[in-house]
């Protein structure tokens, strides 16, 4: 599928020296993406339904349909960032943001699982 | 006056030798570097770098939010997270209408590095009008719909007194979480409210659709309202789970005295912690939304900075678009997740 676009190759830090050659190459290679790019567009539409869909099916409990639904984005959260985010072929430098990123988003989340898990007796409060 | 001028003569024209703005190129004429070009020890031109680093904090923010809302949502008692109360084809096509522009932005990018300025523009310009379709069924019909939609929490120990709206005991054998709210249009606030205006206004709507007139009572402290299709039939089986197609609102009408009332609002922010994260996820996914609007709108006009950039750096405007297609990639990505949560689970 689409990813690997001409600025992940490891010639990149010598564009400046050949740019013109390297944007003629480029060119040729997006072109070659643009289906791709249909594709994954016409995938999430689908989802999309699907999502809906589901919703609307007995999974047995409320949780279970949750998980379901958050199964299927996620699903189309990834297809949005590898393909249309190009973080398929994406340098490096990149993804280590990504992968600090996700490590404090975890943490975040985390601590909304110690508010529900309550370790500290009594700190837990209902509310609407 | 002078003074002012002498001074802003000196930082404006001679800005290299301010020791701020010689490091703000924005300012000035100086050439950024890596606009184009990759820089050697990132292998990225820099806005790409600048952009992540931004979503990475992205992250963070709705994160918070996220987690503020999962937090919320767990906390709840049984029978105070509402569901069902939003307009799910409204949502759906709303959801694909974002889809589609993220599929136009990438082409739109694509079209520039093949260099096919034509191209450019017509994909821009479906982007744009998808934000803008986006933005405006948001405002003016998603929300003000909620906003004249009405809700009262009755309290516990007077529920069984509205049990025909409520339907515990059809919800408690069907082994569902029970219902306290009573829902609809509000036909009569009890004396110095804030919603006697709008009370009024629906009122004489129902009077001219149904041609009732009892729907105002002469007690000043009663609630008075044209229920929704769940209240008007609790026992209903078809109503224990959401529907996809919004149900008509029934012609019945619930007269709820105000002593027995915990609490009761429009559909706002100060309604429920539902609506509280409804409004606030998606008034900043919205605001987001604009940002991005704007951004393209610059991108796609005959200006310096934008289309005008083709003639002389192509490249650079391919890349600019890049980096603003990222950001709203990334804003349709939050609504993948905003859209279940809130209108679906």
């Amino acid at each position: 599928m689409a990813g690997s676009h001409s600025h992940s190759t490891p010639d990149q830090t010598h564009a400046s020296t050949n740019a013109a050659d390297h944007a003629a190459a480029e060119a040729a290679d997006i072109a070659s993406h643009i289906g791709a790019y249909v594709k994954v567009g016409v995938a999430l539409l689908v989802l999309t339904g699907i999502t809906v869909g589901l919703s609307y099916v007995d999974f047995g409990s409320r949780s279970m349909n949750i998980v379901v639904g958050m199964i299927v984005a996620s699903i189309k959260a990834g297809l949005v960032a590898a393909i249309f985010m190009h973080l398929k072929g994406e340098k490096i430098t990149i993804w280590r943001f990504l992968w600090m990123t996700t490590i404090f988003a975890i943490g975040l989340f985390f601590l909304t699982y110690l508010a529900h898990s309550d370790p500290i007796s009594g700190t837990t409060h209902s509310t609407h | 006056m002078a003074l002012l001028r002498l001074a802003s003569s000196r930082i404006f024209k001679s800005p290299m030798s301010n020791p701020i703005l010689k490091y703000l190129p924005f300012f000035t004429d100086a050439e950024v570097p890596h606009t184009v070009a990759a820089r050697p020890d990132t292998g990225l031109y820099s806005a790409k770098l600048g952009i992540w680093l931004f979503l990475a904090s992205e992250v963070m923010l709705f994160g918070g939010l996220f987690s503020a809302y999962i937090f919320l949502r767990i906390g709840a008692e049984p029978g105070y997270w509402p569901s069902g109360l939003l307009n799910v084809p409204v949502g759906t096509m709303n959801t694909a209408i974002l889809i589609v522009s993220s599929i136009t932005v990438v082409m739109a990018w694509a079209a520039l590095k093949m260099r096919q300025l034509g191209k450019y523009k017509f994909y821009m310009a479906i982007t744009i009008l998808c934000g803008l379709i986006f933005l405006t069924v948001k405002l003016s019909y998603e929300w003000p719909a909620k906003f004249n939609h009405f809700g009262v929490f009755i309290k516990k120990d007077a529920a069984s007194k509205y049990e025909e709206f409520l339907g515990n005991k059809h919800l408690e054998e069907a082994g569902q979480s029970p219902r306290w709210e009573i829902t609809g249009h509000l036909l009569d606030a009890p004396k110095g409210s804030s919603y006697e205006h709008q009370a009024q206004h629906n009122a004489e709507h129902f009077a001219h659709e149904t041609g009732r007139h009892d729907a105002v009572t002469p007690a000043e402290d009663d609630y008075v309202i044209q229920l929704d299709a769940v209240n008007a039939n609790p026992t209903d089986k078809t109503n224990d789970r959401p529907h996809f197609w919004p149900v008509p609102m029934s012609n019945k009408i619930a007269v709820i005295s105000a002593k027995d009332v915990e609490s009761a609002s429009v559909f706002a922010p100060r309604h429920s912690t539902y609506f509280a994260t409804y409004f606030l996820i998606t008034g900043l996914h919205g605001l987001h939304v604009l940002g991005g609007i704007l951004v393209f709108l610059y991108l796609w006009l005959p200006v310096k900075g934008g289309v005008n950039l083709y003639k002389t750096n192509p490249e650079h405007l391919a890349n600019r678009v890049e980096i603003a297609g990222l950001f709203w990639h990334f804003v349709d990505l939050v609504w993948i997740f905003v859209f279940p949560i809130f209108y679906l689970l």
